[in-house]
C-alpha cells in the first residue's frame, strides 16, 4: 500500500519536478516536548517523523526541535518554524497548545497539527489516540498474570487523559479479576526514572505484583524487573528494560496517520479536524507479548482486540460506578466522548481518592 | 614548566581579558566539536551567535527571553552583595505569577484599564511575601537561608501545581492544569508589531538603573556592601544587619515576582504548570557571571538568552540534538568560570606556584 502511495505520489509530483529542476519540498516541522531517546512519547512521534521521511524521500523535508519547554519559549519555536518556511508543523504536548494556535493566526497559510489539544482553528487540527483501548487490554493481561490481584500504577499528572487510562486499565484489570484492586501513586511530573522507580517499588511492597505506568521513563520497568514481578510498559515497547517483566505496553503508532496528514497537505485537501481514533485506524496497539503470558490469556485478547477494532466493544460500557459508588453508566451504556474528555473520576477498584 | 601564582592584588587587566580570552577559547572548542559532526564551523557558530538577531524579531525575543532572568539576577545581585545567600528566586517568581494570576482572573470579565498594574503589583508583591518567609525564619529563628530557599523553591511548586490542577484551572479547559486565557486589559501591550517584545522588556533597563544607583550611589548601597564584606564592621558602623537583611530580601523577592508576572501576563498570557523553566536558577549563574555588578549582569543575562535562541536555531537549521547544543552551552559557562582563575593567578615559569605550594615557602 505505502509503495502504491509513494509510487502514485512520485508520479503526480513528476509533472512538477520535470518544469523546475528542484521542486520545493514540502517542508515539516515537529516540536518536541521531551528528546527524542529510545522510548517514550516523544520517541513515538519521531518515529512517525522518520517513517514518512522514507516514504516520500525528496518531496518532503522534516526538521524538529527537542526538548521545548511549555512556557514562553514554546512559542518562538513555533514561530520561527513557520517564519523559517515549514508547511505542515506537528506541536506534540498538550502544553503547545496555545502557542500554537497564537503562531497559526499569524500563519495562515501553514498547516499545524496538535497532539492531545481541544483548540481548533481553519488551519490547526488537533489529534490523538484512543490509548485507553490498549490499556483496557493491558489490564486484561495484568488481570491475569496478578496472583495477588492488587497492581500498582505510576502516573503523572492527575489529568482526564492518565484518569482515562487508570480507568480502563482498571476496568481491563477487573473484567477477569472480579475483585482486583489498583493502587496509584502520583508523580507530579513526566519524566523522573529514580522517583518513578522509587513508586514502583512502594508499590509492590503493598502487595502489587503487576506495575502499570503512564508516565515516561523506564524506571517502573526496572522497578519491576529487579523486584521479580511484572510490568506493563507505555508509549512504546519497554521490553529491553525488563526482559523477565515486561509483559508488554500500550503504544502510540502515528505512522500512518502522519502519512495520511503528510498527502493531504500534498495534495491540497486537508482540513482542519479532530482525530481521536484507536485501534481501528492502527493508532493505538500493543507491544509484543513477554512469551510467559500463557496462550490462553493471548487469544483472548487478541478476541477483543478483534472486537475493539470492529467496534463492538467499548471498554467504557457499564455498568460502570466509581469507586464512590456513584453510577457512571448503566447496563449496556457507553459514556459518551464528551465525559472521557474531561474525565475526573475514579472507577470502582481504584484505591483513594484523586488528588483535588 | 608553566605554574600559577597568586597576585598579590586582583589583576584589573584580566577582569576584562578572562571573559575575551573564554569567548575565544569556546569558539575554537566549538569549532572544533562541530567540525568534528561534519558540521561547518563557521556556519554553526553564525547560527549559533549572529542569526537569533538578524531580525527584529529576534531581537525581541532575547529581550522576552533575558527579562525575566535579568530581574531576578538583579534582585539576587542585592542579597549576594549583603552576603545573604538567597537561592529562591525560583520560588519567588513563581509566587509572583500565582498572586498575578489571582488578580488577572478576578479582572477575566470587567472592562477596566486598572487590572494590569494591579496584576502587576500583586506579583511583586507575592514575590516579596514569599522571600519575606525567608527572612522572618533567617532573622527571627536564625534559620540558614540557603536551606530555607531551596525548600521554598519546592513549596512555591507544588502550590502552583496545586493551583493549575485545582482552583485556577480553567473551568471551561476539559480539566486540563491550566488557568483561563487572562482577559486582553491584563495583557502587556505588544511594543513593535511583528514582534512579541512587550511593554515589560522596558523594565529590565528601570531596574538596571535603580539598581546601580542604589548600589554604587547611595548610603544604603553602601551599607549593603559593608555587611557583605564584613559584618562585624557593619555592626561597628552601627548599621542594623536586620534591616539591610530584610531590605534586600523583600527587594530581590519583588524584582522576582515581577518577573513572574510579566512572564504570565505577557508571552505566555495565562498561568501553566511550567511558568519558568529555570529563569530563577539560571539568574545565580548570570549574578555571578556578571561579577554581581548591574552591567555585567545585563552582559551576563543578554548572553545566557542569546545562547538559548541560538541552540534552538542549530536544532532548526543544522538539524543537530539538543544535547549538542547543550554541551556547547555548557562550554561557554565552564570557560567563562575558569578563565576567572588569571583575576587572582598569574602564569610563571618559575616555581613557588599553586601547582607546587611546597615550594611557596622559600620564594620571599
Amino acid at each position: 500500500m505505502k509503495i502504491i502511495t509513494s509510487f502514485l505520489l512520485f508520479f503526480s509530483l513528476l509533472p512538477l519536478a520535470m518544469a523546475d529542476k528542484k521542486p520545493k519540498p514540502l517542508e515539516v516541522g515537529f516540536v518536541y516536548v521531551s528528546p527524542t531517546g529510545e522510548a517514550g512519547w516523544t520517541h513515538t512521534h519521531d518515529l512517525g517523523r522518520q517513517h514518512i521521511e522514507k516514504v516520500f524521500g525528496n518531496t518532503i523535508k522534516t526538521r524538529y526541535v527537542e526538548s521545548v519547554k511549555e512556557g514562553a519559549d514554546a512559542e518562538r519555536v513555533i514561530m520561527q518554524m513557520a517564519k523559517g518556511g515549514a508547511d505542515l508543523i506537528f506541536s506534540t504536548s498538550f502544553g503547545f497548545m496555545n502557542p500554537t494556535l497564537k503562531v497559526a493566526k499569524r500563519f495562515p497559510k501553514v498547516t499545524f497539527m496538535h497532539a492531545t489539544g481541544y483548540k481548533r482553528a481553519k488551519n490547526v487540527s488537533t489529534y490523538f489516540d484512543r490509548i485507553y483501548e490498549a490499556r483496557y487490554l493491558s489490564g486484561v493481561i495484568a488481570g491475569h498474570m496478578s496472583k495477588s490481584g492488587i497492581s500498582g500504577y505510576v502516573a503523572a499528572f492527575p489529568i482526564p487523559e492518565v484518569i482515562r487510562g487508570i480507568n480502563a486499565y482498571t476496568l481491563g484489570f477487573r473484567s477477569v479479576n472480579p475483585k482486583g484492586k489498583i493502587k496509584v501513586v502520583w508523580m507530579n511530573s513526566w519524566f523522573d526514572p529514580a522517583k518513578e522507580r522509587e513508586a514502583a517499588e512502594s508499590l509492590i511492597r503493598q502487595g502489587a505484583d503487576v506495575i502499570a505506568q503512564h508516565t515516561d521513563s523506564p524506571g517502573p520497568v526496572q522497578g519491576a524487573e529487579a523486584a521479580g514481578v511484572y510490568a506493563i510498559g507505555y508509549h512504546s515497547d519497554m521490553s529491553v528494560y525488563g526482559k523477565k517483566a515486561h509483559l508488554t505496553s500500550p503504544v502510540h503508532n502515528w505512522n500512518g496517520f502522519y502519512e495520511d496528514t503528510v498527502n493531504q497537505v500534498l495534495k491540497g485537501t486537508w482540513k482542519s479536524t479532530d482525530t481521536w481514533e484507536g485501534y481501528s485506524a492502527n493508532m493505538t496497539t500493543l507491544a509484543p507479548f513477554n512469551p510467559a503470558i500463557p496462550q490462553s490469556v493471548i487469544n483472548q485478547v487478541k478476541q477483543l482486540e478483534a472486537q475493539i477494532k470492529a467496534k463492538t466493544l467499548h471498554p467504557f460500557t457499564g455498568p460502570i460506578t466509581s469507586n464512590k459508588g456513584k453510577i457512571l453508566a448503566k447496563k449496556g451504556q457507553v459514556i459518551p466522548d464528551e465525559e472521557l474528555r474531561k474525565m475526573q473520576v475514579y472507577v470502582e477498584g481504584v484505591e483513594g481518592e484523586l488528588p483535588n | 614548566m608553566m605554574t600559577l601564582a597568586k597576585r598579590q592584588q586582583p589583576s584589573h587587566f584580566w577582569v576584562y581579558l578572562s571573559p575575551l580570552l573564554a569567548i575565544a577559547l569556546t569558539l575554537a572548542t566549538g569549532s572544533l566539536l562541530f567540525a568534528l559532526l561534519d558540521v561547518d564551523p563557521l556556519h554553526a557558530l553564525t547560527t549559533f551567535f549572529i542569526t537569533p538577531l538578524s531580525d527584529t524579531f529576534g531581537v525581541g525575543e532575547l529581550l522576552i527571553k533575558s527579562t525575566p532572568i535579568l530581574l531576578c539576577a538583579l534582585g539576587l545581585s542585592l542579597c549576594y552583595r549583603a552576603g545573604i545567600w538567597n537561592i529562591g528566586a525560583e520560588g519567588q517568581l513563581i509566587a509572583g505569577s500565582i498572586s498575578t494570576t489571582l488578580i488577572a482572573l478576578a479582572f477575566i470579565d470587567s472592562n477596566t484599564g486598572f487590572s494590569l498594574p494591579l496584576a502587576l503589583l500583586a506579583g511583586m508583591l507575592g514575590g516579596a511575601v514569599f522571600a519575606g518567609i525567608a527572612a522572618l525564619l533567617k532573622y527571627q529563628f536564625n534559620t540558614n537561608e540557603i536551606l530555607t530557599t531551596i525548600m521554598l523553591n519546592y513549596i512555591a511548586y507544588h502550590l502552583l501545581q496545586w493551583g493549575v490542577h485545582g482552583p485556577l484551572r480553567d473551568p471551561n479547559g476539559f480539566n486540563f492544569p491550566e488557568s483561563a486565557l487572562f482577559d486582553a486589559n491584563t495583557i502587556l501591550p505588544i511594543l513593535l508589531d511583528g514582534t512579541r517584545a512587550h511593554l515589560g522588556v522596558l523594565f529590565t533597563p528601570i531596574v538596571l538603573v535603580l539598581t546601580w544607583v542604589l548600589l554604587s550611589k547611595s548610603f544604603a548601597g553602601f551599607q549593603i556592601e559593608t555587611l557583605g564584606l564584613s559584618p562585624l564592621s557593619a555592626r561597628m558602623a552601627g548599621f542594623s544587619s536586620k534591616k539591610i537583611g530584610y531590605s534586600v530580601f523583600l527587594l530581590s523577592g519583588a524584582l522576582a515576582g515581577l518577573a513572574g508576572a510579566i512572564e504570565v501576563t505577557g508571552p505566555i498570557g495565562q498561568l501553566v504548570p511550567q511558568v519558568s523553566p529555570g529563569y530563577g536558577f539560571a539568574a545565580i549563574i548570570v549574578a555571578f557571571l556578571g561579577r554581581l555588578h548591574p552591567v555585567g549582569i545585563m552582559l551576563a543575562g543578554l548572553l545566557m538568552g542569546l545562547i538559548h535562541l541560538g541552540g534552538e536555531l542549530v536544532q532548526l537549521e543544522l538539524g543537530l540534538p539538543k544535547s549538542i547544543t547543550g554541551i556547547f552551552q555548557g562550554l561557554l559557562l565552564f570557560y567563562l568560570l575558569s578563565c576567572d582563575v588569571f583575576i587572582q593567578y598569574r602564569l610563571t615559569t618559575q616555581p613557588g606556584g599553586l601547582l607546587h605550594p611546597k615550594k611557596t615557602q622559600k620564594v620571599t
